[in-house]
């Protein structure tokens, strides 16, 4: 197998390996063509980086802003129940 | 990623007509929908919409709710739905539930290879560098944009996210690492960028 058929199957299991649903055998494979594999070492860690980034900046949105919430419960019919929440 | 707030509620009361009830679940899952539509429609009035019709359609429709999956993965299928007809009336062509050819390409290989990861955490995420996470997702087609929207914002699990969708197992996967592919090539161009200015700033000084 070539170094660029070894990088082409990373692909294939790089998000379970992100994720930390890879078997041991497969992770251990891709462990070590990481370790000899400068640019797929890369392409992880920024994938990696990349979903980070994005969870971390959805924590801003964790509440509805009032005067959406408060438009929701009257259209629901709910206006007795707007109270701070 | 559970980010349900931990409002308690009564199913069973809220099947009997409890209204009370109804609203302390709006306030237990109301951000995860407003969020999902906004970051799918990029527009806080349509977003509004679907957060409307979605809490709307759950009330009319709750008593076919049989509890068989969680109700957060109820009320994003609604949602999604709803996002999704906004999109079609804008561009009809557009239809994620159906797997296209797309679905079985092979998946593009990275093409940058700078490895970022070490500029500070006050660049990452500087209100700059958000309007570009912002922009690069609103730049994903539909398809993938939903998938990594339910999967990695909203932490939904691959069955779930196939639940969500009407999707294969495997056309979720396929779809998420395309997405996560293309959103990493996106942002490695932008921090590269940020990363190559500041070594110029470090050796003007």
């Amino acid at each position: 197998m070539t170094e660029h058929d070894n990088c082409q199957n990373m692909l294939t299991y790089l998000s379970d390996f992100v994720d930390g649903e890879l078997n041991q055998e497969l992770c251990l494979q891709l462990e070590t063509h990481l370790s000899d594999c400068p640019d797929c070492s890369i392409v992880v860690d920024t994938l990696k980086k990349t979903i980070y980034l994005y969870q971390n900046n959805s924590k801003s949105l964790e509440q509805v802003p009032d005067d959406v919430r408060e438009r929701l419960f009257r259209c629901l019919n709910l206006a007795e129940y707007i109270k701070p929440n | 990623m559970d980010t349900t707030n931990i409002i308690e509620y009564s199913l069973e009361e809220i099947k009997s007509g409890s209204r009370a009830e109804f609203a302390k679940l709006i306030d237990a899952h109301s951000h995860q929908i407003y969020r999902l539509a906004l970051k799918m429609l990029n527009n806080p009035q349509d977003a509004e919409d679907v957060l409307q019709n979605t809490f709307l359609k759950a009330f009319q429709n709750i008593n076919r709710f049989e509890g068989r999956s969680k109700i957060s993965t109820w009320l994003y299928r609604i949602a999604t739905n709803e996002a999704l007809m906004i999109i079609r009336k804008q561009r009809p062509e557009v239809n994620i539930s159906e797997e296209t050819e797309e679905d079985n390409n092979d998946i593009n290989s990275p093409r940058q290879f700078i490895d970022w990861c070490c500029l500070p955490e006050s660049e990452m995420v500087s209100s700059e560098s958000k309007i570009e996470l912002d922009n690069a997702i609103q730049r994903l087609s539909d398809a993938l944009r939903i998938v990594f929207i339910l999967r990695d914002i909203e932490g939904l699990s691959i069955q779930e996210t196939s639940k969500v969708l009407n999707l294969t197992e495997t056309a979720v996967k396929t779809r998420l690492l395309r997405a996560r592919l293309n959103l990493r090539e996106q942002l490695s161009a932008y921090y590269s960028d940020r990363l190559m200015a500041g070594e110029m700033n470090n050796d003007r000084t």
